[in-house]
């Protein structure tokens, strides 16, 4: 199964920022037990554009597309056998980016 | 009830989870499990009726809910996919034998408690899959409308299938926890029954009862070395022991101190107490007991007494703060003060009981314990007004009942 683990960050209570060596060296690990298929942190969402062509012509506007307290501040995508695993993996993420994290499986 | 009615009753109750963890193990899916085994007790129904029952119940039930599975997936299938349904009809291999502890009704069990699961999803699936219950019989026991219940459920369901929920057992360092959850959902299902809420409700739901009772036995038949799980059918047992006498004719709750002593469940308290006596041999031995141990000896010390005035309240004492030790939580601070008030008196009970103001202020009980402890301390009017905040908090009918004769007989 596949999962996209998204890392949650919040402006009111941020995480620490020191976390990069921590979240290295578990990309890693993720990627000798062959968990890893794709990870990225991600810019501030103020810097986001929504476009939306839906109608006649493209529209594009600044920011995103929901504006929260909670943001997503990087993401994961997994390979794992099952939730549990998934799981587990996310538990020990949530501790080395000092965040929450979501595991939300593709379809 | 007729002989076929029995037959029936005793199947559904032995073999329902049987028969759902065995299919969902084979084709992999929890909704051609739950509707093959329904149908497939639903036939037994009539043809039982018909041809009279089978030698063997369990296996006639299984064979049945397997053909109804492959018809169905053949029907489904009948488009695409014909490779797989070719895999399905070629398996035929019976379960590989297992170890004592790889039962396939623990993996239908450890599935539907998935912390990744709802609290109320758990309690609901639990009671489905394992317990057999039908979706409406689930909706009256938790106040909700069927339509509502299946929504839970189907949604539960839908999950386990997208989020890859895996059907096995838990890996052995998640072990404990994943037990202590599943033990949750089946003390949730009892509490409920125990102490139903709801103004329509009867004040005790014995189905309930009953039905976590029933499936902390197989639990305590699959994890027979498990401390907790014998912890739990004790507290269970000795809690359900009381039942004939915890609801006056006249549907008013019975407190303890004024139970019929005479119509407790003597054989439930025989059971529970050979329960607790064997966690209390582990103990010695070295076993740290969990809080279900610790509650279960709690209540094996109330239940030995034969009458409220031989209670050793010293001994519920010492094994409150045994819990307090290891579950800091307010409302065992509660219970705790209710054995401190007989020990030390009502006055030094109700200082530890007022500390808890804060955390406790929306729980009936709290309010309870400090009108009962006023009222001992000839405090009426302060008692009164606890009393009306406890009514207005309680849920059942039978406690309401109780609280208010307690309030009118302040002076």
């Amino acid at each position: 199964m596949r999962y996209l683990v998204s890392v949650i960050d919040d402006k009111s209570d941020p995480g620490s920022t020191d976390r990069r060596p921590a979240i290295s060296a578990f990309n890693e690990r993720l990627i000798a037990e062959g968990y890893w298929v794709f990870s990225g942190g991600l810019a501030d969402p103020d810097v986001a554009t929504v476009v939306d062509n839906r109608d006649e012509r493209a529209v594009f506007s600044d920011g995103p597309f929901l504006e929260s307290k909670e943001y997503l501040a990087g993401v994961w995508v997994w390979e794992a056998p099952d939730l549990d695993v998934a799981l587990k993996l996310a538990a020990e993420a949530s501790k080395v980016c000092d965040r929450k994290i979501e595991v939300r499986p593709f379809q | 009830m007729n002989d076929v009615d029995e037959v029936m009753t005793r199947a559904h109750h032995d073999e329902w989870a049987r028969v759902v963890a065995a299919l969902t193990r084979r084709f992999g899916d929890l909704d051609i499990a739950e509707e093959a085994a329904a149908e497939a007790f639903t036939t037994a129904v009539e043809r039982w009726r018909a041809d009279g029952p089978p030698p063997n119940p369990g296996a006639w039930l299984t064979t049945t809910a397997n053909r109804k599975a492959i018809d169905r997936i053949r029907r489904e299938n009948k488009r695409d996919d014909k490779h797989k349904e070719a895999q399905m009809l070629h398996d035929d291999i019976p379960a590989e034998p297992l170890g004592a502890i790889d039962d396939d009704r623990l993996r239908l069990i450890f599935t539907c408690c998935h912390p990744a699961l709802a609290v109320e999803a758990r309690v609901a699936l639990t009671l489905r899959m394992v317990g057999g219950l039908t979706v409406p019989e689930i909706a009256r026991a938790f106040l909700v409308r069927p339509a509502t219940m299946e929504q839970r459920i189907t949604r539960a369901k839908a999950k386990i299938k997208a989020a890859g929920i895996p059907y096995r057992m838990p890996a052995a360092d998640d072990l404990p926890a994943r037990v202590c959850g599943v033990l949750a959902v089946l003390f949730l299902v009892f509490n409920e029954g125990y102490l139903a809420s709801g103004p329509d409700t009867d004040p005790l739901r014995h189905d309930l009862t009953c039905e976590a009772i029933r499936l902390t036995r197989l639990i305590r038949a699959l994890l027979p070395q498990d401390g907790e799980v014998a912890g739990l059918l004790a507290l269970m047992l000795l809690t359900e022991a009381r039942r004939p006498a915890r609801i006056s004719a006249g549907g008013e709750l019975v407190a303890l101190h004024e139970q019929d002593r005479g119509a407790w469940d003597a054989a439930l308290i025989a059971e529970g107490h050979r329960l607790v006596r064997e966690r209390l041999a582990a103990a010695a031995a070295g076993a740290a007991p969990g809080r279900y141990q610790i509650l279960a000896a709690i209540n094996a010390v109330h239940t030995s007494a034969r009458d409220i005035r031989d209670t050793d309240w010293s001994q519920v004492l010492a094994l409150y703060d045994q819990l307090v030790r290891l579950d800091p939580s307010p409302i065992i601070a509660l219970n705790r003060a209710i054995a401190v008030a007989e020990l030390d008196g009502p006055e030094v009970a109700l200082a530890i009981v007022d500390r808890l103001a804060e955390a406790l202020a929306g729980y009936h009980a709290y309010h309870a314990t400090r009108a009962d402890l006023l009222r001992r301390l000839g405090r009426s009017r302060h008692s009164r007004a606890a009393y009306d905040r406890a009514i207005e908090l309680a849920g059942n009918t039978g406690e309401i009942a109780y609280l208010t004769r307690r309030r009118a007989q302040l002076r």
